[in-house]
């Protein structure tokens, strides 16, 4: 398959784009792999992709229930940062940017990455502590971090309302300016593309409805498609993730919620930067095409229907039209609702499990697209080595019996 | 949008409400001689149903008192409305 470059474009162009190869396979499942992931997120198909591409397992099967990169994938604000408090957490993530950063000259697709700065803002004095808190953390981390003003905050952002009559004044903020944002569906359609190079069969419209378990021991999946066998399953499935686990008897942390995005009409570049604010629950960036994207918190209440309710963007709405005036008079065109899974510390779960050759990477909750690349790599190096990497060793299952939690509420809890 | 349903005050809107999420976790008794699998289990671990749910509601900008619903996470259908301490309703199909 030819790699894309500025040359395979203008051959193509001159053969009126009639004869691009197909970015990958749509191949009928066998009746074993090695491995199978279960998902095709962007997650899933990044761990299919390092375990080809990093540790020689080139037979392995993405199975997807839908179509790739349909869920979380394409419905999230596509923000990317590692400004995290915890050191475990700003390992995880901060791994992920890093990936980022190489990523679209590793899988040969652009995706699109722009580290634009990301803007956390701070509304009162207690808030300003807070996240001066976070900056040292994110220091000592080793994840660039700093505190910026008023005067700073109008230059960065022009269009942020700094009066300070408003409800909830703007007092300052922090700034990572490594952070930015991400084409999501060119993430998914990248890693697809470079699984498939590997050999990777991605299978969509598949659907797993169980799992052949012998002595506790995996040995297959039950499939839509008929059952295929496997001795090591890797389930990325985010907000269905408590329903497969319990397929294969075992329960999970976590409440799957909608959570709401919506985008504006596309108007001319006002936003140089993404701006997030936990206090109002609203953040807003703008796309490429020119829409403002804006992102809510989470539905109150448990679902798996992917459509939130109402009075959720109400709320964010009226914290952004306060934030940015200039959104008064701007048409909403589009509003969905992706199913994430909340975990108690908002931390993820990247783990083992009591069945031996079944692993979860799950519990990403609304923060799970900036990590997308990371996620991959490190469960990648799970699966293959059967053992926790030391910067996902954290992330396991069993530290809701030991106590040891990551408790990220403060960095996650609202703003992804 | 939902239309919840208080046994002492009638149909609102899901504004009036908070959701206090999966119902019917019963603190165990015996808490002394738990170990760390069983507590574990009763802290964190959820049965985030696809399909019916039970789970807890108060009417905190109403009458402020706590009630169970019985409802279909996936097309947010209500199926039962019933009180705190009350075994969870048989329900037709």
């Amino acid at each position: 398959m030819a790699n894309y470059s500025i040359l395979a474009l203008a051959r193509n162009a001159l053969r009126r784009h009639r004869h691009w190869p197909e970015a990958w396979r749509s191949p009928k499942p066998k009746p074993s792999y090695d491995a199978i992931i279960v998902g095709g997120g962007g997650h899933g198909l990044a761990t299919a992709y390092y375990l080809a591409k990093r540790h020689g397992m080139h037979d392995i099967a993405v199975l997807e229930k839908g179509w790739i990169g349909g869920g979380n994938t394409g419905r999230n604000t596509t923000i990317v940062r590692s400004n995290y408090l915890h050191p475990e957490s700003a390992a995880i993530y901060d791994h992920a940017l890093k990936l980022w950063e190489g990523l679209s000259q590793e899988l040969n697709f652009n995706v699109m990455f722009s580290p634009r700065g990301v803007i956390n803002l701070a509304h009162d004095p207690g808030e300003e502590r807070e996240l001066r808190r976070r900056i040292y953390a994110n220091q000592l981390a080793g994840v660039d971090a700093e505190w910026v003003g008023p005067n700073q905050l109008a230059e960065l952002c022009p269009i942020l309302n700094l009066d300070p009559n408003i409800r909830y004044p703007v007092v300052g903020g922090t700034l990572q300016r490594r952070a930015g944002v991400a084409r999501h569906d060119a993430v998914a359609w990248g890693y697809a593309r470079g699984a498939d190079r590997q050999g990777v069969d991605i299978i969509q419209n598949c659907e797993v409805t169980g799992f052949d378990i012998r002595a506790g021991r995996m040995e297959g999946v039950q499939t839509s498609f008929g059952d295929i066998r496997a001795p090591l399953i890797g389930v990325v499935a985010a907000g269905h993730s408590t329903h497969l686990a319990a397929m294969a008897g075992i329960r999970l942390p976590l409440d799957s919620h909608p959570l709401q995005a919506l985008v504006s009409e596309p108007i001319k570049p006002v936003m140089p930067t993404v701006v997030m604010s936990n206090k109002v629950h609203a953040y807003m960036s703008q796309s490429d095409k020119g829409e403002l994207v804006i992102g809510a918190g989470i539905d109150p209440y448990n679902s798996y229907a992917q459509r939130g309710s109402l009075p959720v963007i109400e709320e964010t709405i009226r914290a952004v039209v306060e934030l940015f005036p200039i959104t008064s008079r701007l048409k909403m065109m589009r509003q969905w609702a992706g199913i994430v899974d909340i975990c108690p510390d908002a931390s993820p779960i990247i783990s083992n499990t009591p069945v031996e050759g079944l692993y979860f990477n799950c519990g990403w909750g609304t923060g799970g697209f900036k990590a997308t690349p990371g996620s991959g790599h490190l469960f990648a190096h799970t699966l293959a080595k059967r053992e926790p990497h030391p910067i996902n060793a954290p992330f396991s299952l069993e530290r809701f019996y030991s106590g040891a939690l990551v408790a990220e509420h403060g960095a996650a809890a609202v703003a992804h | 949008m939902l239309m919840l349903s208080c046994p002492w005050c009638g149909p609102r809107s899901e504004e009036e409400y908070a959701c206090g999420g999966e119902g019917h976790i019963v603190r165990p008794v015996n808490s002394a001689a738990m170990d760390d699998a069983a507590w574990g289990d009763y802290v964190f671990m959820r049965s985030n149903q696809k399909g019916v749910f039970f789970e807890r509601w108060r009417h905190a900008h109403g009458c402020g008192r706590w009630f169970n619903l019985a409802r279909d996470t996936l097309s947010h259908e209500i199926l039962a409305v019933y009180r705190v301490g009350d075994d969870k309703p048989e329900l037709p199909g």
